[in-house]
């Protein structure tokens, strides 16, 4: 049994959209380690947005490849959630997408290898390892940043407040918040921060291709040069 | 002609250039068709940047072997881990200043727990490649690839890479 385009499509664009996000931490995060950690976990994101869009392409059956998807579509034809598309904002916002992203992504790709879809279980059991090491490394700077000084810990908490609201579109095609939860909640008790209350705002859209503005920005400046030099190589 | 598989296990890994691509356990297969050359190989990380080049390089040693036609296939399963390093890849990298990976843990990375919290509660550290000591500490989680973590010898003060277990 194979999986759907749409389906394919969306964890392709999850990933794509949070490659090119961690991209722009390139060569300004606040120390030269953590700049090599971020675009280590792009570059990972990149490499199954790749494969995964390719997949999605060929179950399209209408000619497009990976950059055919990742260059030439507008906004609205993203699947992507609106959590990857928001704005990096400082240090501790860039830890809590990744976080709350990756302890996602990590259990998806799990039940994804196991999954019955081959091609995609090929897929997923590389990336989960990858996703696994990502929950890790934001595991540690969320800890350390919310049990760290009274600054650290009012950004940290600022950002966890502020990103929370976007993490509930993650689980509206499947039933991994439980075990999510069970990876998240852990790690905000151990940072000292306090895990925000259900039942607030939580907007959605990305799945169905309505985004916020911040997708637009970010599509243009990822596709410029693929449309002012279609097929351009290097 | 040389079999193919003995052709393409030869070919060196670009970014770790002391083991070769089946020492690092990336070559899967490699065989002989009526007419070409079928290499298998399985990628380390989705993204790793080398995977193009080794195709490249496998496809430009048979061809130099006399295979005219070559097709480089991409296996995804079984995923790689490090636990298919060669005893002798573990020895070579470790000569060159690179810590070998520990085994992984339980059969297959996605299936074990991930182990959450500060650095005193992780897995054992490596040795030191150069000195041997076992007092080191990571200094960076993600090192100049991929598959590598940046470590110092609080020993003889050395820093080392190390390949990540995965």
């Amino acid at each position: 049994m194979t999986a759907s385009f749409e389906e394919v499509l969306a964890l392709g664009d999850d990933a794509l959209i949070a490659a090119q996000r961690l991209a722009e931490w390139c060569a300004k995060a606040p120390e030269m380690e953590e700049d090599i950690a971020l675009t280590n976990i792009a570059l990972d994101q990149l490499g199954a947005a790749r494969m995964l869009l390719s997949y999605a392409g060929e179950l399209e059956g209408a000619g497009r490849d990976e950059d055919a998807l990742a260059y030439l579509r507008d906004d609205r034809e993203f699947r992507n959630v609106l959590l990857v598309e928001l704005p990096n904002g400082d240090f501790a916002v860039t830890m809590a997408k990744l976080l709350f992203l990756s302890a996602y992504q990590r259990d998806r790709y799990r039940q994804l290898a196991a999954g019955p879809d081959e091609r995609l279980a090929g897929i997923a059991a590389t990336a989960v390892k990858e996703s696994a090491y990502h929950v890790d490394h934001a595991s540690l700077w969320t800890i350390r940043l919310g049990d760290g000084t009274e600054e650290s810990h009012a950004r940290m908490q600022s950002a966890v407040d502020e990103i929370w609201p976007y993490t509930y579109e993650l689980f509206d095609d499947n039933d991994l918040r439980a075990g999510w939860l069970a990876t998240v909640e852990p790690v905000l008790a151990e940072a000292t921060l306090t895990r925000p209350a259900d039942g607030g705002w939580a907007p959605r859209g990305g799945r169905q291709g309505l985004h916020t503005e911040h997708l637009s920005y970010l599509l243009a400046e990822m596709q410029v040069l693929h449309r002012a030099h279609p097929g351009a190589k290097w | 002609m040389v079999a193919p598989y003995e052709v393409a296990a030869q070919v060196l890994d670009p970014e770790l250039r002391v083991v070769t691509i089946e020492e690092l356990g990336i070559l899967r297969d490699a065989r002989a068709e009526p007419d070409r050359a079928v290499v298998t190989i399985t990628p380390t990380y989705s993204g790793c940047p080398a995977m193009d080049v080794i195709r490249a390089e496998v496809t430009r040693a048979l061809r130099r072997a006399g295979w005219a036609t070559v097709e480089v296939v991409t296996q995804l399963r079984p995923s790689w881990t490090t636990d298919w390093i060669t005893e002798s890849g573990r020895a070579k990298l470790a000569a060159a200043g690179i810590a070998p990976p520990a085994p992984v843990r339980g059969t297959d990375g996605a299936a074990g727990p991930v182990p959450l919290g500060m650095p005193g509660r992780r897995p054992p550290a490596p040795a030191c490649p150069w000195c041997g000591s076992t007092a080191t500490e990571e200094v960076s989680r993600f090192g100049s690839t991929a598959c590598k973590s940046l470590w110092r010898c609080d020993q003889c003060r050395e820093p080392f890479e190390h390949v990540k277990a995965i």
